[in-house]
């Protein structure tokens, strides 16, 4: 599917505006794709009672057609990284991220998984998840509330509808993401830098 | 409930000649504890639960300590004879000492049939680095078997006796005590968008050593 649209939305809007419709195989498939986002079921810390919470009826993550929580990574298209990644659990995500089928995407929720959060100064606390896998959508919060969830979800269908992704699935990676050893000190590697690269920064001295 | 020292007395009663003190607690909890000599620590303990008087059936908690050496100033007063012939000067002197650290672990230990406790107990290891070996409490409370293995975990005491003494929280293969004062965490400082004190401090390592001249926009946290 090529990324830029054939023609312009106000030119479609127009067509449309006569009765015709325009569009093509791939944009077809996109906007299917955005509707049917299926999360592994999968929850880490606290974000995931959130996450339940968004799945159940007073949020209903239904009504975006992300209902179908699935418990194989081979059957999801969306991995939630819910809560805290420790070290030691860091190379079982990785893994089911891996397990999972392309095309794939990630969010980030809450402040653990982006950074490391509250912890991210400890011993045990991997500084962000980022570090080892392509995150598309980063929900800060601690925990998110169910709506910054279903916020995050649309926006992620709306990059899937458009071809807008900031990590599309033909990133140079061959398919699979690192998974750390556990070493003497840390894990090894401590970050994949072919996924994740530090800001630049400039400062004042 | 009994005092810590009559506690003592009775153990003392009990096991004649042991090295068992008194540790006192300043604080306005008021909560004092018993140190007990690492030797002959599983009979005291197994003297504490079948005690009838004393019956701590139940061990609540086990935790770690680190003490590392300290250095202490001591001040002697010395009587110095005056070279002059008058009477003799009280000078202060400052001596410096190292006070050798150890390790430490104290378990909070109740009664369920008196209803009383807790009775604080604590076990110093000789050493911080060849002599941390300390007697397990496992056999005589179960409930220690996943707190001594934490305490081994993060403080790197070895337990005697302990029936399963493996890492909990931490991989087989880490060879760190990450609770101890002189742990050093890997060197992961790379970004911190916000650091202050000792973060800034190990931040400011990784910064650019000079600024670039066209600094490429901030991204990554897209």
């Amino acid at each position: 599917m090529s990324d830029a649209p054939v023609i312009t939305d106000a030119e479609r809007d127009e067509l449309r505006r006569h009765g015709i419709m325009l569009t093509s195989l791939g944009e077809l498939a996109a906007w299917g794709r955005s509707k049917s986002v299926w999360p592994l079921q999968f929850g880490l810390a606290c974000c995931a009672i959130e996450m339940i919470s968004a799945s159940m009826a007073r949020f209903d993550i239904a009504r975006f057609g992300s209902e179908v929580f699935r418990p194989s990574p081979r059957q999801a298209d969306l991995l939630i990284v819910s809560g805290t990644v420790t070290k030691k659990m860091a190379p079982q995500v990785i893994r089911l991220w891996n397990q999972m089928p392309d095309p794939k995407y990630c969010i980030a929720m809450g402040a653990c998984a982006i950074s490391g959060g509250p912890f991210k100064q400890g011993y045990n606390v991997l500084k962000g998840i980022d570090r080892f896998i392509p995150v598309d959508i980063y929900i800060p919060g601690c925990p998110p509330r169910p709506e910054a969830l279903l916020h995050g979800l649309i926006q992620l269908q709306e990059q899937i509808r458009t071809g807008k992704r900031p990590t599309p699935a033909k990133v140079a990676r061959p398919g699979e993401c690192t998974i750390p050893e556990f070493g003497e000190h840390d894990l090894e590697p401590a970050k994949d830098p072919a996924v994740w690269q530090p800001p630049v920064i400039t400062r004042q001295p | 409930m009994l005092t810590p020292e009559q506690i003592r007395d009775r153990l003392l009663a009990r096991f004649p000649g042991a090295a068992i003190s008194v540790v006192t607690n300043p604080g306005s909890s008021g909560q004092h504890s018993l140190l007990l000599p690492a030797g002959e620590g599983r009979a005291i303990a197994e003297f504490l639960r079948d005690d009838p008087e004393l019956a701590l059936d139940f061990c609540s908690n086990v935790s770690g300590v680190d003490w590392p050496d300290k250095e202490i100033t001591e001040t002697v007063k010395k009587t110095v004879p005056d070279p002059a012939g008058g009477p003799d000067k009280v000078v202060e002197e400052k001596i410096k000492k190292l006070q050798p650290g150890y390790l430490e672990v104290v378990y909070h230990l109740y009664s369920m049939a008196k209803k009383h406790g807790p009775v604080i107990v604590r076990l110093r290891t000789g050493n911080r680095s060849d002599q941390v070996t300390l007697p397990s409490f496992m056999p005589v409370w179960r409930s220690c078997d996943f707190q001594e293995r934490e305490v081994y975990d993060l403080y790197g005491i070895v337990f005697e006796g302990h029936a399963d003494l493996r890492r909990i929280l931490m991989w087989d293969g880490f060879k760190d005590f990450p609770m101890r004062k002189d742990y050093e965490e890997p060197d992961d400082y790379e970004w911190e968008p916000t650091p202050h004190d000792d973060v800034l401090a190990k931040a400011k390592v990784h910064y650019p050593a000079t600024a670039p001249a066209a600094a490429p926009a901030p991204e990554g946290k897209a």
